[in-house]
């Protein structure tokens, strides 16, 4: 990661070893003999398989053999076997799909009366779930083991207050008054980095921003200070440098009160800043097992190595850039970038330099274009500035990716740039003449495939609807209404071929799809319009990183051939940064850096930018420890805040 | 709290409009319906010069438009009536005089008032109290015969029309095993205890089916609760089932309960007309019907204005009520 300095992390050893103590000196640390890394062969991964006495077994915090989970019929988990030592951390690595949820709910006896069929053997802290009482299970929940999941909002009880909710699952397992389990929560909550925790543990979720419920979530579980913390996917909805802060704070605990970690991710990154050992799972069995650094430097399974292949990398340049126009058009501009560095560098303002910058690298006409755009929401005292004095061009034949954190007005800038919001403020040029709403030569594609498709209607029908009103706008009388409807379906089955998908799918609802799948056919109808521009909103945030791979394929191939000019709209930095040949970063509605990408990424000029770019988890341990050492030297001032919080500054100091 | 005040204002406001709007159809529906008005009012023996006095005396021949607008300012300000010796004040809130009996609707509301709000309010309470505990006791007991039972139960208190309910009580009760004396209305002001005795099974007849409407709600919002993210989080730190169907299924199964609840105690109010009839309460749905009878306009058109308002208070109160219990209601 280049733009980290080693020198200052060598000055300042916060942290002396990138491992805990107790994990990097295990055969001494542990009693019993017990075998922290590794000591569970698991039949697949080529790791120490030394045979582990009986006695270590029992020791184990977490002892799972031939673990199986049926749903009806569907195996989820498929003969798993693993252990979790006292103290120590392993990471459920795998997408969606892959069973590591089930697993984690296994661990609980979350499964018991819900139909599935639970086979094999799980122990947590010597406790046979399979034969433990009903009392002994409840016990078990948030007493032994405490589970933090992924949502925090939909998570907590949205009509207590948050301390009251964790002063109830404290007195559900001790014998605590009121009183004290109030105090305790307010104890917890504090210890987590809430701040006026007495004051705070009144309000509820809804008053939380995201990071602080997390937060919250994670007192409840310390509240009876449980052996085993289980975290689902802890950080999945958060912002990077939120999650930084999530797992530099589980982190933390973990060496403060030495209980053991299993966190299931679907981010291979996640992983690699949090745990020791890595179980990396793939439909519902293990495909690998073993020391973190190892796993993920040298896979030894080809799938491990596909699924970090798939991963894409912050700090490495884009690779497979388009051939053709737009290559030749950086080509071009590559001369003025030097120029276009220089006016940055000497602290123009943001809109000058910008135009700069957008000037030396695309020679590409331009397509779309931002001048000044502004945008509010709502009225009076409680107007919001959504996006603030943006400009920025698109060209043909080039990505322009926009990041930014939940909040930063990103979402608002690509919805006006199609149309679909009025600026208030500023205007949105298409082909150098303002326009005014939606055309289809400016088209999008959304975040969430699924909701952006009506479920009660065929997707060759979905794809068709522009076709159609196109059809409807400006068709010629001579044609029929039958060589019409003919020429639209045939228009629609080259439009799914087109995007890889069959095109006798036609008929097809959108629920008998993949997540990937959805997606290709947002992108199938957003070209229905023959479109010279599209705006992506988070297109692949809601899918796993092997077909994230697949459509940012997809997205750069439609873009050579078409010469499409691309706004890439997301919040992760690593996918941004292997899409876009210029990269504009949002923070509160404004453009704080602008420029192109390996630029931005290389040498940041803006301290926020900096900031994120450290934030984004590291594939390799070592790194990961180095830089979570540097975030606890140096306290970034201005921490970033999400939405909620710019309406409500009373409520925002710390995510 | 300033935004919860500026919330409450606002709904009182709506709540305003609804009714100017509701009092403008009723109006219109029922004065610009055909047929001489004065001709019925007057009766079918009057002879056309007495029918011509009577339009006059009622306006007949005004614009509807300027009726309404002094109907509006009755109700504001008052108004005066000749009678044709004399001039009768009515006072705001005047409703009108009835062409039946020249009394004051307004007057005449406010005797039967009383009698529907007891029935409706006792009502009230014991349809929540047995159709909320019905449902979270079958939604927490789901799948076990305490359940199904209460399914059945409840499927039998829907189906079976009120003045069944009544009779069978009625007769099984007072007559059967002589518990009660047959119900016959006497005033709270007067005697409290045998207010309620009398009351009890009206109370009953009329709650009996509404709760079970209530127990169907509840069973479906509870169940719908604890399949939510937050249940999952309490069961996962191991809170036991009770508490978490009491405390959180519950709570979040409120909001539709309180809206329905809105609806059905202002619907009651003057809907009640078979169990008041049962029973021989003198509410204002017996009334109601006997005015439609005889084609009362202004005691129709008045009634059934102040069935509205109470229809609409009770939304409002339950709106305030929703925010009080989840206050991101009052953010959106």
């Amino acid at each position: 990661m280049s733009p980290l300095d080693p020198s200052r992390v060598d000055a300042s050893p916060v942290e002396p070893s990138p491992v805990e103590p107790n994990e990097a000196e295990p055969s001494g640390a542990e009693p019993n003999g017990a075998e922290p890394s590794g000591a569970e062969p698991s039949g697949v991964a080529p790791g120490p398989s030394a045979p582990s006495p009986e006695a270590a077994k029992a020791a184990d915090l977490v002892a799972v053999d031939g673990l199986t989970v049926d749903f009806g019929g569907l195996r989820a988990v498929d003969g798993l076997s693993f252990s979790l030592a006292r103290g120590a951390a392993l990471g459920l690595v795998g997408e969606s799909g892959s069973g590591k949820s089930t697993v984690a709910s296994a661990l609980l006896g979350l499964h018991r009366g819900t139909g599935a069929v639970v086979g094999g053997a799980v122990r947590v802290a010597g406790l046979d779930l399979a034969r433990a009482s009903e009392e002994e299970l409840r016990r078990l929940r948030g007493g032994t083991a405490a589970m933090v999941f992924q949502d925090p909002l939909s998570s907590l009880d949205p009509y207590y207050a948050i301390g009251d909710q964790i002063a109830e699952v404290h007195r559900a397992h001790t014998r605590a008054t009121r009183r004290t389990a109030r105090a305790r929560a307010v104890e917890v909550l504090d210890r987590v980095g809430i701040p006026e925790a007495a004051r705070r543990s009144r309000a509820r979720p809804h008053e939380f921003s995201g990071g602080m419920r997390q937060r919250a979530l994670i007192a409840m579980a310390l509240a009876c200070e449980p052996e085993l913390l289980i975290a689902d996917e802890p950080t999945t909805a958060l912002d990077v440098t939120v999650q930084a802060q999530i797992l530099d704070l589980l982190h933390a605990l973990r060496q403060e009160t030495g209980m053991g970690l299993l966190l299931v991710t679907h981010d291979v990154g996640v992983a690699a800043e949090s745990v020791d050992e890595v179980l990396v799972m793939r439909h519902g069995r293990a495909v690998e097992h073993g020391p973190a650094a190892e796993v993920l430097a040298a896979p030894a399974q080809a799938y491990t190595r596909e699924l970090l292949a798939a991963v894409p990398r912050v700090d490495a340049p884009r690779m497979g850039r388009p051939a053709g126009a737009a290559d030749e058009a950086l080509a071009e501009g590559a001369a003025a970038e030097g120029a276009a560095a220089g006016a940055v560098a000497e602290g123009a303002a943001a809109e000058g330099a910008a135009e700069a910058v957008a000037e030396g690298v695309g020679a590409g006409e331009v397509v779309l274009e931002a001048v000044g755009l502004r945008r509010e929401f709502g009225r009076g005292r409680r107007a919001v500035t959504a996006v603030d004095d943006v400009s920025l061009t698109v060209r043909r034949g080039e990505t322009l990716g926009v990041v930014g954190e939940s909040g930063s007005g990103k979402t608002t800038l690509g919805r006006m740039l199609v149309g679909l919001l009025e600026p208030t403020a500023g205007e949105v040029r298409y082909e150098g003449r303002p326009h005014t709403g939606v055309r289809p030569a400016v088209q999008m594609v959304f975040q969430d495939p699924v909701s952006s498709l009506n479920p009660r209607r065929s997707v060759g029908e979905s794809i068709a609807d522009p076709l159609r009103a196109r059809a409807a706008r400006d068709g010629s009388a001579r044609e029929t209404r039958e060589e019409r409807e003919a020429r639209i379906q045939g228009r629609v089955r080259e439009l799914l071929e087109r995007v890889g998908l069959d095109p006798a799918h036609y008929d097809r609802y959108p629920h008998e799809f993949s997540g990937g799948q959805r997606q290709r056919i947002g992108i199938a109808r957003a070209l229905a319009a023959d479109p010279r521009a599209i705006v992506c909103d988070e297109p692949v945030s809601a899918l796993d990183v092997t077909t994230q791979a697949q459509v940012v394929a997809l997205l750069g191939e439609l873009q050579r051939e078409l010469g499409l000019a691309l706004v890439f709209v997301a919040h992760d930095l690593a996918v941004v940064r292997q899409v876009s040949d210029r990269v504009a970063v949002m923070r509160r509605g404004r453009l704080v850096e602008y420029g192109p990408a390996d630029q931005v990424y290389d040498a940041p000029e803006d301290p926020y930018t900096r900031q994120l770019l450290a934030a984004v988890p590291a594939l390799d341990p070592a790194v990961a420890a180095r830089r979570r050492a540097e975030r606890e030297g140096a306290e970034v001032p201005g921490t970033p805040t999400g939405p909620g919080e710019s309406r409500h500054p009373a409520k925002s100091a710390v995510v | 709290m300033t935004g919860f005040t500026g919330f409450a204002l606002r709904r009182a406001l709506g709540a305003l409009v609804t009714l100017l709007a509701i009092s403008a159809i009723i109006y219109v529906i029922f004065y610009a319906t055909p047929g001489n008005v004065a001709q019925i009012t007057c009766g079918p023996r009057c002879s056309p010069a007495q029918v011509h006095q009577v339009a006059e005396q009622l306006r007949l021949d005004d614009p509807l438009f300027l009726r309404y607008w002094h109907f509006l300012q009755g109700i504001v300000v008052g108004q005066d009536y000749s009678t044709g010796t004399s001039v009768e004040h009515c006072s705001a809130p005047c409703l009108g005089l009835s062409y039946r009996s020249d009394q004051q609707v307004t007057q005449l509301i406010l005797s039967k008032l009383p009698v529907s709000l007891s029935l409706v309010a006792g009502a009230m309470v014991l349809w929540l109290l047995l159709g909320v505990g019905t449902g979270v006791l079958s939604a927490w007991r789901r799948g076990r015969f305490t359940e199904r039972a209460l399914t059945g139960i409840t499927l039998a208190g829907m189906a079976t029309p009120v003045f069944v309910i009544g009779l069978v009580l009625m007769i099984v009760v007072c007559g059967q095993w002589e518990l009660l004396p047959f119900p016959q209305y006497v005033a709270f002001s007067e005697d409290p205890e045998q207010w309620a005795w009398n009351l009890l099974l009206p109370w009953l007849t009329l709650a009996l089916g509404e709760a079970a409407f209530f127990a169907r709600m509840t069973r479906a919002a509870v169940l719908e609760t604890l399949a939510e993210d937050h249940i999952r989080t309490f069961r996962a730190y191991g809170v036991g089932e009770r508490a978490i169907v009491a405390r959180h299924a519950l709570r979040g199964a409120l909001a539709p309960v309180i809206a329905l609840n809105a609806n059905d105690f202002g619907a009651a109010v003057g809907g009640a007309v078979l169990t008041e009839t049962l029973f021989g309460l003198p509410g204002i749905g017996q009334e109601l019907v006997h005015a439609v009878d005889v084609v009362d306009l202004p005691v129709v058109v008045g009634m059934v204005l102040v069935i509205g308002f109470f229809v609409v208070l009770a939304n409002a109160v339950a709106d305030v009520l929703y925010a009080v219990a989840d206050r991101r209601v009052v953010l959106s």
